[in-house]
């Protein structure tokens, strides 16, 4: 005799019902409004890459390459994105990257302030660490369903599926870096008579910025991982250049698209972590931002 | 109620059953008990004192003690307990947060152990950065900083950054962040805990330096004895959260209260506690014009060695037993057994400067201001107190 020969849960059930009895009639206008946001962005940001010169794009990524890491990762950059283009996929790829700094952004909206509430307090951490624990652990193509039956399917339904993916990490490396920062320095802070936000502002967030911008590395990376899966609910870009590839049999566009991605995400991957190593040597926003204005200066800093 | 700032019953307790704490110290249990018993860590218990405008009070004691928690709690960054921690009268221990800032923005700085300088802003940034809180311009407060950066030395470090200075530079940003705002309170938690021993000394001369000029009200924390002597105009030694003592430099060597404050005593360098003023005895005089053997008869009466001669343009010099009595033997004057050149020091010498003059083996005149005489060091004394073993209580100061 085993358990279910005594008692079936019939979950499915209940989670059917919840869905689609109750969450579906009650909320949809509510989950609808929520996609007002992401399209008007995701669409502002695909007129604007598609509207920019080819090459236009490729200088301004090459000299981005160039400040952030080295001469090196500017070439490989220029020869990249020239490559992509002569594959024939040079719309989808500026698709794609829309989609991906709309994820991005939002996820930087949402899990920086996010971090900073479960720096402040512990109890807020401690609920929010398992909620984490299950975005992180629950296959991406789990929740595929419930946001398709709540938002639809097409491209903001995808980015929306794509932000709940690659949120976890820049929430965790807010609140780690933030956590992080040396108990005296804090004290000092507190000793002139700080307020909670001077104290965020001036000594607290430029100390964990560091830790930040590797949180969006990783952040910008998931998101990557993203756009093959987001194109099975209607997202376009490279992600749907694969998926029809593997449904056509295709392998040569599916690896055409594969390619495309995998060049997409050393060039963004680089960049965005030398950007945070930046951040190390400056550690403040506006220095940071000012280094990438300014030519490139060694760091002057002795131990 | 004067003094600047008044701290009554402070209590600090780090647990939850702190009730259950309180309870089981009024009945006499000890620290390490009530932990055992109910996980609560006494970090301060009771602890009274009031420290005037223009003092400077050290507190110190073992590490674990319970130093950096009281010193904490005169700013509010620990909470107290319970109990009053009254600042030129408001008690930061019962404000509403406002006030507190308040307080931290205009009366009171603190400078660390390990200088907790901001290693993302220049150094002239981080002396400013107390005044931006309050929300000075730019301008002003960047002239302000300077000033207060040229007041430790360090003016034309003013665009590095704090990873690029030594230690003790390091700390001297410090304490001009704490200057720069004007506070009249320094809290200062071993502040010179993390420089080398000779950096360390240079400091703390540096700061009496500057309180000479400035005149703050400091607490200071240190487990550094010869520290606290040298820099405390009265000293608290603190044990288990409690203050087991609290006097002066002088006091506390001279009448330590119990065996763990006499241990503390044990490797004191006493030389630099004491000064002249501290052990000198009433001088043995007589008049320039009296005869030899009414000196000798002087000298006998006071079981002294050597006699100072006072003359009617003040002390004249000193005549030692041996000369007197020869004097006497040959029928000379008194003038004859004088020596014009003798050892003469101020009150505020320290010993250790003593040293010296001691070793000639005549009294030491201690003179006021004016050169009159208002004492003797004699050399037997010096070394007493150099090596430890006080033959008796000053006769001058009768113990408090
Ligand atoms: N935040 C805290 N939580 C629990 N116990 C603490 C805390 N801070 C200090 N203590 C305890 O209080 C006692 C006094 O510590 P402290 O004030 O740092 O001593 P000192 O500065 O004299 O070395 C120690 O036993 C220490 O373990
Ligand atoms: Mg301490």
């Amino acid at each position: 005799m085993t358990p279910s020969e005594i008692l079936m849960i019939p979950i499915n059930d209940w989670v059917n019902d919840f869905v689609r009895g109750f969450l579906v009639p009650n909320f949809r206008p509510f989950f609808r409004a929520m996609q007002v946001p992401v399209a008007g962005l995701l669409n502002a940001l695909d007129a604007l890459f598609a509207f920019i010169p080819m090459l236009v794009m490729t200088a301004l990524f090459a000299v981005a390459s160039w400040r952030a890491v080295g001469r090196g990762m500017a070439l490989f950059t220029v020869i990249g994105l020239c490559f992509i283009d002569m594959i024939g996929l040079w719309a989808e790829t500026m698709t794609t990257l829309s989609m991906i700094v709309t994820s991005v952004l939002f996820c930087a909206v949402i899990g920086i302030p996010a971090g900073i509430l479960a720096a402040r307090s512990d109890t807020t951490w401690r609920i929010m660490r398992p909620i984490l624990d299950i975005m992180q652990t629950v296959p991406s193509f789990v929740y595929l369903v419930p946001i398709v039956m709540l938002f639809g399917v097409g491209m903001p339904p995808g980015i929306i599926a794509t932000v709940i993916f690659a949120l976890p990490p820049i929430i965790r490396m807010t609140n780690l870096g933030l956590r992080g920062v040396r108990a005296d320095l804090v004290e000092a802070a507190e000793s002139f008579g700080s307020t909670r936000w001077q104290m965020l502002w001036d000594v607290q967030f430029p100390l964990a910025l560091r830790t930040i911008m590797a949180g969006l590395n990783q952040t910008l990376m998931l998101a990557l991982s993203m756009v093959v899966i987001a194109a099975l609910i209607g997202g376009g870009g490279l992600g749907l250049v694969v998926n029809t590839g593997l449904g056509r049999l295709d392998v040569g566009g599916a690896t055409a698209g594969g390619i495309g991605i995998v060049i997409l995400a050393i060039i963004l991957d680089r960049i965005s972590q030398g950007l945070a190593e930046r951040g190390s040597d400056r550690t403040s926003l506006l220095s940071v931002l000012k280094g990438y204005v300014r030519p490139q200066r060694p760091a002057t800093r002795t131990a | 109620m004067t003094s600047k700032l008044c701290v009554t019953n402070a209590m600090k307790f780090f647990g939850d059953r702190t009730s259950e704490a309180l309870e089981r110290l009024s009945l006499g249990e000890g620290k390490a008990e009530i932990y055992e018993a109910t996980g609560v860590t006494v970090g301060v218990h009771d602890v009274n004192f009031e420290v005037e405008q223009g003092e400077i009070f050290v507190i110190m004691g073992l590490s674990g003690s319970g130093k950096s928690t009281l010193v904490r709690m005169l700013n509010g960054l620990v909470p107290p307990t319970s109990g009053k921690i009254r600042i030129d009268g408001t008690d930061i221990a019962s404000c509403t947060p406002d006030v507190l800032r308040d307080v931290r923005r205009r009366k009171i700085a603190m400078v660390f152990q390990h200088f907790a300088l901001f290693p993302h802003r220049t150094i002239l940034e981080n002396v400013a950065y107390g005044l931006k809180v309050k929300g000075i311009g730019t301008n002003e407060r960047l002239t302000k900083a300077r000033a207060a950066l040229e007041q430790v030395g360090l003016g034309a470090q003013a665009d590095s950054f704090p990873a690029q200075l030594s230690g003790g530079m390091q700390q001297r940003v410090g304490i001009a962040r704490g200057l720069a705002t004007d506070a009249e309170i320094i809290l200062m938690d071993e502040p010179f805990g993390a420089l080398d021993p000779l950096i360390r000394r240079e400091m703390q001369e540096e700061l009496l330096e500057l309180q000479r000029k400035l005149r703050k009200t400091i607490v200071f924390i240190t487990h550094d004895l010869n520290e606290a002597m040298l820099l405390g105009n009265r000293i608290a030694i603190m044990k288990d959260g409690r203050f087991v003592q609290v006097g002066t430099p002088q006091e506390i060597v001279a009448q330590p209260a119990d065996d763990y404050v006499a241990a503390f005593m044990a490797d004191i360098d006493r030389g630099r506690v004491f000064t002249a003023g501290d052990v000198a005895q009433p001088a043995v005089i007589v008049n320039a014009g009296s005869a030899p053997a009414t000196a000798l008869a002087q000298l006998d009466r006071a079981d002294a060695d050597a006699v100072h001669v006072i003359g009617a343009g003040g002390l004249e010099g000193v005549a030692t037993y041996r000369d007197i009595a020869r004097a006497v033997r040959d029928d000379g004057a008194l003038s004859d057994a004088v020596q014009n050149d003798m050892p003469v020091t101020g009150p505020d010498t320290p010993l250790h400067q003593l040293y010296e003059a001691a070793s000639s083996g005549l009294p030491v005149a201690v003179t006021d201001g004016e050169g009159r005489l208002t004492g003797v060091v004699e050399p037997k004394v010096v070394l007493a107190h150099l090596s430890g073993v006080v033959p008796e209580p000053e006769p001058e100061k009768p113990a408090a």
